[in-house]
């Protein structure tokens, strides 16, 4: 079954969890024993409405303050597929969170209410998006049922939101805009008939007609090795294979590689998953593979094909989003992950602060948690990366505290 | 015909998740209950590292309270596998008096198995312990990383949880922390049982309709056994009736089915209208029970 996975983004109270616990009941994703749960603490809180949103919030300390801090992740799933949504906060404090629910996303659900319009969490949300290249963005235009389902105003939404996609260099992506209301479920899974001049998809509609060309870039492959399999068994005496997954575009057998960052090649000999062979595999398929030479491969090293290899550098410039409580410094030291490998770097400069509200940038001599800005790396060994607008998988990475074990900040290779 | 190999998402992303373990940890460990997920795990670790063994131990932590189903097939199952299996005994515990088991109606020996599991932990220095929580089982449980990180007592700070940006895994610890990993975490109920029937992993019989022994109370199923507390007027009648978890037999309630194959399971769970952990008494005590738990160190 295919999976698509969605993040959502809005500001508090935009109505975020209502619509996801929507997409929940209207798919019959919310089974009653939930749903009496959900009937009781609505009844509770003095509610005639059911309150969809105490199906997301998952902490106590999110159900006392009414808000979502942390990055929870719901399924629901029709015939056709299965969805992963990683709900994400909308404080500018969460910047961290939403950079990380829509890390792993391929498809955006950013959240206006159409009493407010676009404000400058808008302008957030559809940053971090950009960022993160996510190519597939609704615009679900909240609360419809507060405004007399006015035509009028949610085209005056849909024209500001366009004057800010002007402001991004990220050009690649479909925007839906779509008026809803969470709430009583208008155009959700189900039209409208409060909205009749509205004449495209529902919600759900728009995300079951989505093809996987639509989300998943193709880019040449790249291959991290994971682990070495030696089985060291009589059957399997001199088995060498490699495991990991590929990214970008499908492997074959008898593809010509080149192995990073040792520049040496060989070509692949066979392609197994469990207990078969097979002459291709797929991007995001985890396999193993076994090459016609005797070359020696370790974690961290990269398989590509000949000709396609990235070029191997010491420095890189990089936007990064801190996540630490300890601000960024020129000078300090960080271990950097690349897909499996580690190595050690240095922060050679700060360069700027990245507004995420398109204001501007500004010189700054440090980043603060939640802070985005360009930032220059030196590398204690040659790194063998795409850059993240060309080749997303090869193209970011994770700081490391050295001294905390914390995941400091993630980072977009330019 | 040219043979393609056919993507499955989450399964591949389940081989990524035991592979990034193998190579980040020293002493991993399978925590294996006999339930279905803990036996998808297992089929999914084969598949990571063939065709060498699997490499790391499975634990069991037993709570002496079992179904003897689950215990036959999962002695079947490691021998087949030629798997290395742990097991440490709650009783243990009980009798050395470092808990306490609890009396009356509701009693379980379910949350006790925290002690026995951080014992274990620390016996044999395990760094990763593998599970195979869902993140759909639970609203606490949807907020969990993939790589969580555990301190010395074995508890989740789950308001100061790293970040896990794109789908790198950061498993570095200090001494005396241990990582709880979920590869499954992204698979729902349904998804289980779907691969259960594309691979054709064999399950114990609990799981299938059967004639048992059984009583209500508060509306649910319970198995007349000598380790669960039974009130007089609790009447025992046989019934056809399967499990949906396969936990301690004083907190896994019974649901009524005819469903005597996974087809029919399947179907059953997509008409269904309660959910999986319904049947668990163990999150009815409140509605923060499974969080509460989670702090303490539990699965
Ligand atoms: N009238 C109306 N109220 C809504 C709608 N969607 C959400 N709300 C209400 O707005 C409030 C905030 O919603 P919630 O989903 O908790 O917002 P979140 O903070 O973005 O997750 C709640 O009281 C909801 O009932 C809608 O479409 N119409």
């Amino acid at each position: 079954m295919e999976v698509l996975k969605i993040a959502t983004a809005g500001s508090v109270d935009d109505g975020k969890s209502t619509l996801i616990g929507r997409l929940l009941y209207d798919t019959k994703s919310i089974t009653t024993d939930k749903l009496e749960a959900i009937e009781k603490s609505s009844k509770k809180k003095g509610y005639d409405y059911l309150d969809f949103s105490l199906a997301t919030d998952g902490l106590v300390a999110e159900r006392e303050q009414g808000i979502t801090i942390d990055v929870a992740h719901i399924y629901f799933s029709t015939n056709k597929k299965s969805y992963i949504v990683a709900d994400t906060p909308g404080h500018i404090e969460y910047t961290r969170n939403m950079v990380t629910g829509a890390s792993t996303a391929q498809a955006s659900i950013i959240l206006i209410d159409a009493r407010k319009g676009v404000i400058e969490q808008t302008y957030r949300h559809f940053f971090i998006n950009n960022l993160l290249r996510v190519k597939e963005i609704v615009v679900a235009i909240n609360k419809m049922d507060l405004v007399n389902y006015s035509q009028k105003i949610f085209d005056e939404i849909v024209g500001d939101f366009k004057e800010l996609q002007r402001k991004s260099e990220f050009k690649d992506q479909t925007i839906k805009f779509i008026p809803v209301s969470a709430l009583w479920g208008e155009n959700i899974a189900n039209k409208s008939e409060a909205m009749p001049w509205y004449t495209g998809e529902t919600i759900l509609q728009y995300l079951e007609g989505l093809r996987s060309e639509d989300f998943n870039e193709v880019t040449p492959a790249r291959f991290s090795v994971q682990t070495v399999v030696r089985p060291k068994s009589e059957s399997h005496h001199d088995f060498r294979g490699y495991a990991g997954r590929i990214t970008g575009s499908s492997f074959k057998v008898g593809d010509e590689v080149t192995i990073l960052p040792s520049l040496t090649s060989s070509t692949i000999e066979k392609i197994h998953f469990f207990d078969e062979e097979f002459e291709e595999a797929p991007a995001g398929s985890s396999v193993t593979i076994t090459l016609t030479d005797e070359v020696n491969v370790t974690r961290g090293d990269i398989i590509v094909k000949s000709g396609e290899a990235p070029e191997g550098t010491k420095s890189l410039n990089a936007v990064v989003c801190w996540m630490d409580m300890k601000a960024l410094q020129p000078g300090t030291k960080y271990i950097l992950q690349h897909n499996t490998q580690n190595m050690a770097v240095k922060i050679d400069a700060i360069h700027e602060n990245i507004s995420t509200d398109y204001s501007g940038n500004s010189i700054v001599s440090s980043l603060k948690l939640n802070d985005i800005g360009k930032v220059g790396l030196k590398l204690s060994k040659p790194l063998f990366a795409d850059a993240y607008k060309n080749n997303k998988a090869n193209g970011k990475f994770i700081l490391i505290d050295a001294h905390t074990n914390n995941t400091a900040g993630a980072g977009f290779i330019i | 015909m040219k043979k393609i190999l056919e993507n499955n998402v989450l399964e591949s992303e389940a081989i990524y998740i035991f592979r990034e373990v193998v190579a980040q940890f020293e002493n991993p460990v399978l925590l294996f209950s006999g339930g279905k997920d803990s036996i998808t795990l297992v089929r999914l670790a084969q598949k990571a590292f063939f065709p060498a063994k699997i490499p790391f131990p499975l634990l069991h932590i037993d709570t002496g309270h079992n179904f003897p189903e689950t215990i036959a097939f999962r002695d079947k199952l490691v021998k087949e596998l030629e798997l290395n299996l742990i097991v440490r005994h709650v009783q243990e515990n009980i009798d050395n008096g470092t808990v306490t088991e609890e009396t009356g109606k509701y009693s379980s020996r379910n949350s006790l198995q925290t002690a026995t599991l951080l014992d274990a932990i620390e016996e044999f220095k395990f760094d990763a312990c593998i599970g195979g929580a869902r993140r759909d089982e639970e609203k606490a449980r949807a907020k969990e990383r993939i790589f969580s990180v555990r301190n010395d007592f074995g508890e989740w700070d789950e308001k100061n949880q790293r970040p896990e940006v794109f789908d790198m895994l950061n498993g570095r610890i200090e001494l005396g922390q241990n990582v709880r990993v979920f590869p499954i975490s992204n698979w729902t109920e349904l998804d289980v049982w779907n691969y259960i029937d594309k691979e054709n992993i064999e399950i114990p019989s609990i799981y299938f309709s059967h004639l048992r022994e059984i009583f209500e109370r508060d509306g649910l199923i319970w198995s007349a056994s000598q380790h669960v507390y039974r009130d007089e007027d609790e009447l025992v009648e046989k019934r056809k009736v399967r499990f949906r978890t396969v936990g301690d037999i004083t907190c896994t309630a019974a649901v009524e089915s005819e469903a005597d194959s996974i087809d029919r399971i399947i179907e059953e769970i997509r008409a269904s209208t309660l959910s999986e952990r319904g049947a668990r008494i163990d999150d009815k005590r409140s509605e923060a029970a499974m969080e509460t738990r989670k702090q303490q160190g539990y699965f």
